[in-house]
């Protein structure tokens, strides 16, 4: 299952592209960057000045500063800071947004989600009422159907993990099985498809097979441990496993159950993709396997020694079982990570595995 | 360029996959299992006739969905004018929104060449779409202000432009289902079935 033509092409331009960077910069000694002029001053020495007070929420240290890249626009994208992150959950607020209609506010007291359709018993849920329904926990990644389309295209040394591979995030959700709602309408058989549409001003729609929707996607109603971030769709988002993170619409409104796909223009116009030979795959879901190398990643800089190489490896198709990393440009194979991947096992589709491995630094 | 380089890192990955399902035109499935049951409990309201018609926008291929009312090409280009113009160009070339209108544009090669874009004049299967879409989502910056005629209207300018269409185009639910869009791509489902490509 291992080997080279398995391996995301995607990925291995963003390894290189990393890796390039870090040889680029030669023998130089790592850069511990000095911290920006704006910094608080911090005790010379913590152990002979009093601590603050506690705080209503406590920020990062003022020497961390990830953060999601472009900020302000209302239709695109903007990328997470791969590079800055360990481990495999995403912080929440530096998860990688891409809007088509801006960031909507919703008064959850207000909100409500319709079901109708093809069902036995049209409804609508207060949001309070999809809390008292039995409710799941579970860690998935949402990654963007464009992810690594840049350093596809146009691959170039300076990329960085965050603008080879950053539509990527991996939270833990909460929420309710999509199938027990659909449960509580009466789903008819001549079901297929549901239309899934979001209450922000691009009123997005997808359509979603029926097969997927009794099977894994969660009505998420939280994120991490706390309600959504209005940027995440608060206060309701549908969580679809392992698919392209489009069709996790935000903000979720409506859902109607159908026979035949609305063909939105996001599943005709948009995130359909053009083949050699005038085809164009339509309805290609599923996020294939990818890896990535986060560190060493441009633009840091190696001295000789030793230094861990960590990355992540994801796959919408099942479960990732196995990380190797090569240091001879895949001529061999076989550097099993030391914290390997397979040592978390995430549900199926649902996982984005830390592989870290140790290798000598590029002489 | 890259990989003359004597360092590139490879990551293998190994992938325990559920067996691919062959793709179907209706439902393509990750897994093909016996989806859990579930039992109602109790919790919701009976959504009203009115809660339903407030929110369901959806037009359909077959033009299910579409209201009464119709535009013609003449109003839809006033209205483009003034509504419209500002983000996607003077002649629908695009600007702070996606090109809209090219009828010259490159009908074959899309998938060697991305760069082609994708238009009503080569691209897009349904006309039902472009009503379906603005009507919910345009102008981007007043969103669902436009009326059932306004929305005909703009639909039958970017046909008549992009000339799926003529002149003298009247839209309205019976007349765009009808339209036959000129694309040449073949829109095939999800053939992949297995991990050694990337999505
Ligand atoms: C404020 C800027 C703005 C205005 C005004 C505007 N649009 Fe758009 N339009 C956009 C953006 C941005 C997108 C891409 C949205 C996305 O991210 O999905 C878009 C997308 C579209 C699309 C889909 C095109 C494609 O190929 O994906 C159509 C059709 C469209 N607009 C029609 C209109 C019409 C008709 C009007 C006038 C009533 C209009 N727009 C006014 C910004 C605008």
């Amino acid at each position: 299952m291992s080997g080279g033509p398995q391996t995301s092409r995607r990925g291995l331009l963003g390894l290189a592209a990393g890796v390039v960077g870090a040889v680029a910069a030669g023998r130089a000694a790592i850069a511990e960057d000095p911290p920006p002029a704006a910094l608080p001053a911090v005790p010379e020495d913590a152990t002979r000045v009093l601590g603050g007070g506690v705080t209503p929420r406590s920020d990062r240290s003022p020497f961390e500063s990830p953060a999601v890249s472009p900020t302000g626009h209302v239709s695109g994208t903007a990328f997470s800071p791969l590079q800055d992150f360990t481990g495999t959950i995403t912080p929440t607020d530096v998860q990688f947004q891409r809007h088509h209609g801006g960031i909507a506010q919703i008064d959850p007291t207000r909100y409500k989600l319709l079901l109708h359709g093809l069902v036995e018993r049209p409804l609508t849920f207060t949001l309070a009422e999809l809390k008292r329904f039995p409710h799941v926990t579970r860690a998935h990644f949402l990654e963007c159907a464009g992810n690594g389309r840049k350093a596809y295209r146009e691959p170039t040394p300076e990329l960085t993990p965050q603008f080879i591979d950053g539509q990527l995030s991996n939270v833990e959700w909460t929420g309710v099985p999509l199938g027990q709602l659909l449960a509580e309408a009466g789903l008819k058989p001549a079901a297929r498809w549901l239309l899934v549409e979001g209450g922000d001003a691009s009123v997005l729609m997808r359509s979603l097979p029926i097969e997927k929707a009794l099977d894994d996607c969660l009505i998420a109603f939280a994120s991490n441990g706390e309600a959504l971030r209005p940027a995440h769709g608060y206060p309701v988002r549908l969580v679809v496993p392992g698919w392209e993170a489009n069709i996790s619409i935000k903000w979720l409104r409506r859902i109607e159950a159908v026979e035949s796909p609305a063909m939105a223009k996001d599943e005709t116009v948009r995130y359909t993709d053009a083949l050699p030979g005038d085809l164009a795959r339509q309805f290609s879901f599923v996020m294939d396997t990818k890896s990535i190398i986060t560190s060493p990643s441009h633009p840091m800089q190696l001295t000789p020694g030793m230094w861990t190489i960590s990355g992540l490896a994801w796959t919408g198709r099942g479960r990732i079982t196995k990380v190797e990393v090569s240091t001879d440009g895949g001529a061999s194979l076989g550097l099993r990570p030391s914290s390997s991947a397979p040592s978390l096992p995430r549900r199926r589709r649902g996982l984005c595995c830390l592989g870290a491995g140790t290798a000598p630094p590029p002489p | 360029m890259i990989s003359t380089l004597f360092l590139a890192l490879l990551l293998g990955c190994g992938v325990d996959a559920p067996a691919p399902t062959a793709p179907t035109a209706s439902a393509p499935t990750a897994a093909a299992k016996a989806p859990r049951t579930y039992a109602p409990v109790g919790l919701g309201s009976p959504a009203t006739a009115e809660e339903i018609a407030a929110w369901d926008l959806d037009v359909s291929p077959s033009g299910e969905g579409l209201p009464a009312g119709s535009g013609t090409v003449s109003q839809g280009q006033a209205l483009y004018a003034a509504q419209c113009m500002a983000c996607h160009g003077v002649k629908g070339e695009g600007g702070v929104g996606p090109k809209l209108i090219g009828p010259d544009d490159a009908k074959t090669g899309f998938g060697d060449d991305p760069k082609i874009p994708k238009t009503m004049a080569n691209w897009w299967p349904y006309a039902t779409t472009a009503y379906d879409y603005i009507r919910r989502a345009m102008p981007q910056h007043a969103p669902g202000s436009l009326t059932p005629d306004q929305t005909y209207a703009l639909t039958a300018y970017l046909l008549a432009e992009n000339r799926v269409v003529g002149a003298d185009f009247v839209a309205d639910a019976k007349s765009l289902p009808a339209v036959k869009m000129p694309t040449t791509v073949k829109f095939v489902p999800d053939d992949r079935g297995s991990s050694t490509v990337v999505r």
